[in-house]
């Protein structure tokens, strides 16, 4: 059988940070010897910046050398840590970003559930949004004309076709969003988390399209962090790490080896050298880390009991002003909060200035906090309106468990992140 | 099962590699998405005026209140010459063209940063969005087109034998704003100075264009510079054709187009190579 996908020493280099800190958060002196150094960056960024002085510590390989055939028909795990290279490779392969090495072949029509809804306009109604959104996946008007009855029907919105969709919820939004994905009929599906959304009975919904899909001897690449999934979905598996494929082997034995290679999401992620940008200097980012009350480093939360989120650092010299925070969001990229260690005035004024030397910012996650489902945990290191140190938007994610938590009793999912233990009565006024 | 006749096709092979040196233009890649350019087009009309009250409206009123101001200012106080033709309809004429311009022109050079979640996460020729924000300048053109028919009638204006014409010099527009905005939009990505940049460079264009005044008025050894500047073509063309001024097809319009065209294909060049990187430096 031929080879639907064909990937062949495959590398992918990101530029990492530089620009970012400099120009947004310039200081006065730095914005005026930017306007006296404006002729010569002008002249260097309309030749495409290829000029620009290479300086290694500010690239990395996001996909090292990376080499591996699916069949035609076959469903291929990919497996890895935050950071491992796994999005990097379905971006390539989707075409949205080019390689900086190596080539890809592709056999077929590229379909992704990698981001459902993109072209989607607020204004415009669930109809309308199912033609600008097929054309966007690269439907013709006539198949989607034929299938339209077909997505509305899977995505259970039939009341609601001509409102518009900024009206929806966002169950219903996502629904019908991933409904046309899901009937573009690709002769090769690239799937990244996208079941971690969704109620329980729509889950399995996408997950029945996706084996539909496979038994219809099309090609699946599956991404997920979910072993269980990968195991239930896949045949063969993939792991990469660090952008490089370490292990290719049937999935029992490739998720044994990865679970075993301690480099599941373990509830703590370590920055090594390589990974910080030169730019971050003086503070340098050592581990981010999720333990309970034991402090036991741990993977899933369990939502009715507090938790610990702790970022160790260092600081390479004395820092005035500084903020270490970090931003919880949901998988689709909501912000549940923004915090920083020094919001309290009184700390702040405390650590207002802060000596070289190795530091923790601790906080605590309240018990009866999050909902189900997994968060991303991004940390930044910045002070206000001089200079941001360093930023990284999705370091860590972790799972929420809710058994114990308020209205498990019921099977059901519930809408929104967070999932309060709130004190109600009931009264009767009659 | 009916449902599966799109694979039975023969799939195309795709080759993803990395691209080197001059890009090719590959603009055969646009055509196949040529209904997404439409539903862009679409999306974008059909939102572009809503929660507005007027509405629609908004594509009349625009050059209208410019053309009382204009009249105003260069017609009633400046008492500018206008080739024997009332002023209103005069600088009328002008400021259709140059509306259309300056709307394509500004959606155009932010289409790629507007989009930003669209050139992120999912692959299409991104040349589909410059190009559909050009065009879709041509419906509010279309409507504020009808005030100027009732212009000419109330003036008793005839256009001259030469309006097929029009659609050449609406042509013209089309591409000068197209040819600008790739350049504006790729640099764009890297850099959002382009932001700052476009309220100057209609400002600056608008004076360098006889929208207000008649090409006229400047002197004969300084014409062929002049016309360096396409819409000066467009604009003198709007004249000839419906109002009948002497500013015809010359050799300064044929400069006119050929800078409109050299602009396109470099703009088509630059953008297709800077293409690979933008979902990267957005």
């Amino acid at each position: 059988m031929a080879a639907a996908v064909r990937v062949q020493n495959l590398s992918k280099r990101y530029r990492i940070g530089i620009a970012e800190t400099r120009f947004r958060y310039g200081l006065l002196r730095e914005v005026l010897s930017d306007v006296v150094t404006t002729p010569i960056r002008l002249a260097k960024a309309l030749t495409g910046g290829r000029t620009r002085a290479i300086h290694p510590a500010s690239y990395i390989w996001a996909l090292d050398d990376v080499s591996f055939d699916v069949e035609e028909g076959n469903v291929l795990g990919i497996v890895g840590r935050n950071g491992a290279g796994k999005s990097t490779l379905l971006k390539v392969l989707s075409r949205v970003t080019e390689p900086t090495k190596g080539m890809v072949t592709i056999r077929g029509r590229v379909g992704s559930l990698l981001e459902v809804g993109t072209g989607f306009h607020p204004e415009l109604t669930g109809r309308e949004n199912i033609y600008m959104n097929g054309a966007v996946l690269g439907m013709k008007r006539a198949e989607i004309e034929r299938k339209f009855d077909e997505i509305v029907a899977f995505s259970e919105v039939e009341q609601f076709v001509d409102t518009p969709v900024k009206r929806y919820s966002s169950g219903m939004y996502l629904r019908l969003a991933f409904a046309v994905a899901a009937h573009l009929e690709p002769e090769i599906l690239v799937v990244d988390e996208v079941l971690a959304v969704g109620d329980a009975e729509f889950q399995r919904k996408c997950l029945g399209k996706m084996g539909d899909v496979a038994q219809q001897g099309r090609t699946v690449l599956f991404v997920s962090h979910n072993m269980s999934a990968i195991l239930r979905l896949t045949q063969e598996t993939i792991v990469l790490k660090k952008g490089r494929l370490i292990k290719r082997a049937p999935t029992q034995e490739a998720v044994d080896f990865y679970l075993a290679s301690g480099q599941a999401e373990t509830g703590e992620r370590v920055w090594e050298p390589d990974e910080i940008p030169a730019a971050a200097a003086p503070f340098r980012p050592i581990a981010l880390r999720i333990k309970d009350r034991q402090g036991r480093v741990i993977d899933t939360v369990r939502s009715t009991e507090a938790v610990t989120i702790e970022l160790e650092y260092e600081l390479g010299a004395q820092l005035t002003g500084l903020r270490v925070g970090m931003y919880l969001s949901t998988m689709r990229g909501e912000y549940v909060f923004t915090a920083f260690d020094v919001d309290d005035a009184k700390r702040y004024e405390e650590f207002g200035v802060r000596k070289p030397g190795r530091y923790f910012s601790r906080c605590t996650l309240p018990a009866d906090f999050l909902n189900e489902g997994r968060y991303s945990l991004g940390v930044n290191a910045s002070s206000f309106g001089v200079r941001r140190y360093f930023m990284d938007e999705n370091a860590l994610s972790f799972g929420v468990d809710v058994s114990g938590a308020p209205g498990t009793q019921w099977p059901e999912m519930r809408h929104g992140p967070v999932r309060p233990r709130l004190d109600w009565t009931i009264e009767r006024a009659g | 099962m009916a449902k599966s006749t799109a694979i039975l096709r023969q799939p195309e092979t795709i080759h993803i590699r990395p691209s080197a040196g001059l890009a090719a233009l590959n603009l055969g890649d646009v055509w196949t998405y040529r209904e997404l350019v439409f539903f862009m087009i679409w999306r974008d009309i059909k939102v572009r005026y809503k929660q507005t009250f007027l509405g629609a409206a908004w594509a009349v009123i625009q050059p209208l209140l410019t053309m009382l101001v204009f009249n105003f200012v260069f017609g009633t106080i400046a008492k500018v010459p206008t080739d024997g033709v009332p002023y209103p309809i005069f600088s009328y004429t002008a400021l259709l063209p140059w509306g259309m311009f300056t709307t394509a022109l500004n959606t155009a050079s932010r289409s790629l940063t507007a989009n930003q979640n669209m050139v992120t996460k999912i692959y299409f020729p991104r040349l589909v969005l410059p190009l559909a924000s050009v065009l879709g300048g041509v419906v509010d053109f279309a409507i504020a087109f009808v005030i100027l028919v009732g212009m000419l009638i109330y003036y008793r204006v005839t256009p001259t034998a030469a309006v097929w014409t029009l659609p050449l010099f609406l042509l013209l527009t089309l591409v000068t704003a197209l040819g600008t905005a790739l350049w504006l939009s790729a640099i764009n990505v890297q850099y959002r100075d382009v932001n700052y940049v476009l309220p100057f460079l209609t400002q600056f264009w608008l004076f360098l264009t006889p929208v207000a005044y008649s090409a006229k008025v400047i002197s004969e050894r300084w014409q062929l510079v002049y016309s360096l500047n396409p819409m000066a073509g467009v604009v003198n063309g709007f004249r000839w054709a419906l109002l009948g001024t002497d500013t015809g097809p010359s050799l300064t319009m044929g400069v006119s187009a050929a800078i409109a065209l050299i602009v396109l294909i470099s703009g088509l060049f630059y953008f297709r190579s800077m293409e690979r990187t933008f979902a990267d430096t957005i």
